[in-house]
């Protein structure tokens, strides 16, 4: 089939800045770039940190708990992250706030916005905030100078931490926890319908592709949450606790067979319909697509984590040989994922709508919207998480902080 | 009154919310731009501003109102309906004020060809030939007047 | 030129009156322009274009069209035989120089002009974010440079690739019909200097407009009707190998 299609492009085929075939003129040069392949990732951490945070709290899964508050800051550093892309893609950044005053209600962009506000402040932050609460007020009596203004502020002037108010922070913290799951679905969710909703785009339109970025989205979250509580304990030089990972792993790996059977579903769907797209859609996925998609997508970032994920499922094995085995398994996770995002945005657009030609992405280095600013934001969130987990410590520290006498 | 003391911390977070509303509906009203809606969702003074854009080409009616002579030779040839500035190029500026723009007399080597060049692409019915044969390098406008091409027209209608 | 200077003198002035009130401002103030009145579309007959590339020069001269980005291009189809699903089709530079010259002689050949539909459910207004594209009461899809982001989503959901971000206002940019000219009583610019009368504007809310008549009468189409965007440009005689 490959070589019927390189004879019959052949006729066509001239390397002109990077076009093969025919592109209507106004396709040749890609309008989403590399910032654009990255919000969907940042969003899909932010929202699968999430849902490994509610398993926790909703689902009283309590062998995860350690990673309960690492993984609401892991989620906020992310979500902080999360509008520059755009902002830094956008013609006119100064008319973002239009999103806001004049949204437009048939259009899944337009709900990014709200969608994005409801999320930081209606569930995150008002989530950390309730559980962290005591830690907060009892900061904001303990320490000195500037930080001390800072906690202040946070505690918006109330000092209560009676019983009677922790307990209504925990009951009030379960239902912002249950309303934080459909929307973190819907903040990621939101994110593929934009891409799915396009009828002019065969590689994006599916109903599917909502539901594809969300399982996708909880693979790379789960999976990143489990390589930074790793990291970071090891950092602090405590003892990893072996049970938590491995209920995380297989989460993990259970998601990640809910990913990959949906990934297969749109796969063979589209290579048994064979519709007016499918030629040239295969033709991009055998050849242009070729590394992106078969070899670091499918080979390297779905099916070696799984095979690693399901051996320590099946297997016994000792504890250092899954510690390393679910590492391997959750960086490549995170690679496969950020290579399907790449797949569905660049690849979305190598292709010609005419069905006769493909295109090339120059990714620049140093523009606006090139691979440092890519690597770059990528990074930033861990500084972030890292002055968060600072500002507000997730684990009982070694001196633990004691109520003031007399309160 | 107890919850009220307990759940005070939740109603501070909630006043949060009801300020920022109440700043974000003041700035709305300020921003958001006064014909916005006017025809729908999009701003009604766009469809003013657009239509305010600078007009380039007269058009051949324009031309027609003083070039009455070209019109009679022209609306008796193959070229009636081809354009007076297809060839001589934007000339709104020309119609405003004849003075300020002199329009230029086109290279016939290009412009002809163009149209004219032989290419098995083109419609069979439409006249064209191939430049290097036809005509030995003699210039079109030789046997052809761009206004009126037909060759027994040449040297009358000049 | 054969003026005597009587007939300069008496024209001239009533030229630049007649051309005054062309060049007027705006819709309400050109006086005869009701908006309601009218619904545009274009059509374009396939078997009288040459390929010149005249409408792709003159709508860059009327627009300012910046180079490299089409706001109306042409695309030169070659099918062999019965094989509709490959055609060889090239855009040099959108045609505005014109074609190459063909030298295959088997199987057909035509020229197919390509602009914005101006769709009537049109699947860019739909996903703008903030409403700076918009469909006006007479039918033409609009862009609002000074509302505009830039996000390019609408150049994504267009299926016909006639949109394009504008690399120095930064905004999204496309044909706009010329609607600085049809709300004046002009045509457009593409359809004024196409030679052959392949480009036709036409309104279809006028029982006497001639080209109404033409599409009433003959078998036209849409491209890509599958796409249910309501177009507006309408094809005489389109090969079946138009993508």
């Amino acid at each position: 089939m490959m070589y019927n299609l390189a004879i019959i492009f052949g006729e066509q085929v001239k390397v002109m800045n990077g076009v093969e075939g025919f592109m209507y003129p106004n396709e040749i040069g890609l309008q989403w770039s590399v910032l654009i392949v990255l919000y969907p990732f940042i969003t899909g951490l932010v929202a699968g940190a999430f849902i490994l945070a509610s398993l926790e709290r909703v689902f009283h899964v309590e062998a995860i708990k350690p990673t309960y508050r690492l993984a609401l800051l892991t989620a906020l550093s992310f979500l902080i992250v999360a509008p520059l892309p755009l902002q830094l893609h956008l013609g006119h950044p100064e008319r973002s706030p239009e999103m806001y005053f004049t949204p437009h209600s048939t259009s899944a962009m337009a709900m990014f916005g709200y969608v994005y506000l409801w999320y930081l402040m209606a569930v995150l932050v008002f989530e950390i905030w309730l559980d962290y609460r005591r830690d907060i007020v009892l900061l904001s009596q303990s320490t000195k100078g500037l930080l001390r203004w800072l906690y202040k502020l946070m505690t918006l002037g109330s000092d209560n931490i009676s019983p009677r108010s922790l307990h209504i922070d925990e009951k009030v913290g379960w239902v912002v926890t249950l309303i934080g799951i459909p929307s973190a679905f819907l903040l990621h969710g939101y994110v593929g319908f934009i891409f799915g909703s396009i009828k002019a785009n065969p590689w994006w339109s599916s109903p599917l592709m909502p539901v594809v970025f969300i399982f996708s989205a909880m693979v790379s979250g789960i999976a990143g949450v489990m390589l930074i509580y790793m990291a970071v304990t090891k950092l602090r030089r405590q003892p990893i606790d072996i049970r938590c990972v491995d209920s995380i792993a297989k989460y993990l790996f259970y998601i990640f067979i809910i990913d990959f059977s949906l990934e297969m579903l749109d796969l063979i769907h589209r290579v048994y319909e064979a519709d007016e797209s499918f030629r040239s859609l295969d033709f991009m996925v055998h050849t242009k697509l070729y590394i992106p998609h078969i070899v670091i997508q499918i080979i390297l970032g779905t099916v070696t984590p799984l095979v690693l994920l399901s051996i320590t499922q099946v297997v016994k094995l000792p504890e250092q040989v899954r510690k390393r085995m679910y590492v391997t398994a959750g960086c490549l996770a995170m690679v496969g994922i950020f290579a399907m995002r790449w797949n569905v945005v660049i690849g979305g657009q190598l292709f010609s709508k005419s069905f006769l030609g493909y295109t090339t992405y120059k990714m620049a280095l140093v523009t606006r919207e090139g691979s440092l600013v890519a690597a770059g934001l990528s990074i930033l969130p861990l500084f972030i998480l890292w002055a968060l987990v600072k500002l507000l410590p997730p684990w009982p520290s070694e001196h633990a902080v004691q109520p003031v006498a007399g309160d | 009154m107890n919850l009220f003391k307990d759940a005070g911390h939740l109603f501070r977070f909630a006043g949060l919310f009801v300020l920022a509303f109440i700043v974000f509906l003041v700035v709305r009203g300020y921003v958001v731009p006064k014909s916005f809606g006017q025809y729908g969702h999009y701003r009604g003074n766009a469809i003013t501003e657009i239509a305010a854009r600078p007009v380039k080409f007269a058009g051949h009616e324009t031309c027609e109102t003083c070039h009455t002579d070209v019109l009679d030779t022209k609306s008796k040839g193959k070229h009636a309906h081809v354009n007076c500035e297809a060839c001589h190029g934007p000339l709104a500026k020309h119609a405003e004020d004849p003075a300020s723009v002199v329009p230029v007399k086109p290279d016939t080597a290009v412009l002809c060809a163009r149209c004219h060049t032989a290419s098995a692409a083109k419609p069979k019915s439409f006249p064209q030939v191939d430049p290097a044969n036809h005509s030995n390098g003699v210039p079109c406008e030789t046997c052809h007047h761009p206004h009126n091409p037909a060759i027994a027209d040449a040297g009358a209608a000049k | 030129m054969n003026l005597s200077r009587r007939h300069f003198l008496v024209l001239m002035p009533a030229a630049a009156i007649a051309w005054k009130s062309v060049l007027a401002g705006t819709p309400e103030q050109a006086s005869n322009y009701k908006i309601s009145e009218h619904w545009w579309g274009m059509l374009i007959d396939i078997p009288k274009c040459i390929g010149c590339g005249n409408c792709v020069r003159a709508c860059q001269a009327e627009n300012d069209v910046p180079d490299g980005y089409f706001r109306t291009w042409v695309e030169r189809y070659h099918v062999e035989d019965e094989n509709m699903t490959n055609p060889q089709v090239i855009s040099p530079d959108g045609g505005k120089e014109g074609f190459p010259i063909a030298t295959e002689d088997a199987g057909k050949y035509f020229f197919v002009p390509k602009m914005c539909n101006h769709c009537s459910d049109s699947p860019c207004t739909q996903v703008c974010p903030v409403g700076a594209t918009f469909v006006t009461p007479d039918g033409v899809v609009l862009v609002d440079p000074k509302y505009c982001l830039g996000c390019a989503y609408c150049v994504q959901a267009c299926p016909y690739g006639c949109r394009y971000i504008h690399p120095d206002k930064k905004v999204a940019d496309k044909c706009s019909l010329c609607y600085h000219r049809i709300t004046k009583g002009l045509t457009t610019a593409c359809c004024e200097n196409c030679p052959t009368g392949a480009r036709q504007l036409v309104d279809l809310k006028n029982p006497k407009d001639p080209i109404h008549e033409f599409l009433k009468t003959h078998s036209v189409q849409v491209l890509k009707p599958q796409m249910a965007t309501g177009a507006k440009a309408y094809y005489n005689g389109l090969d079946g190998s138009v993508r």
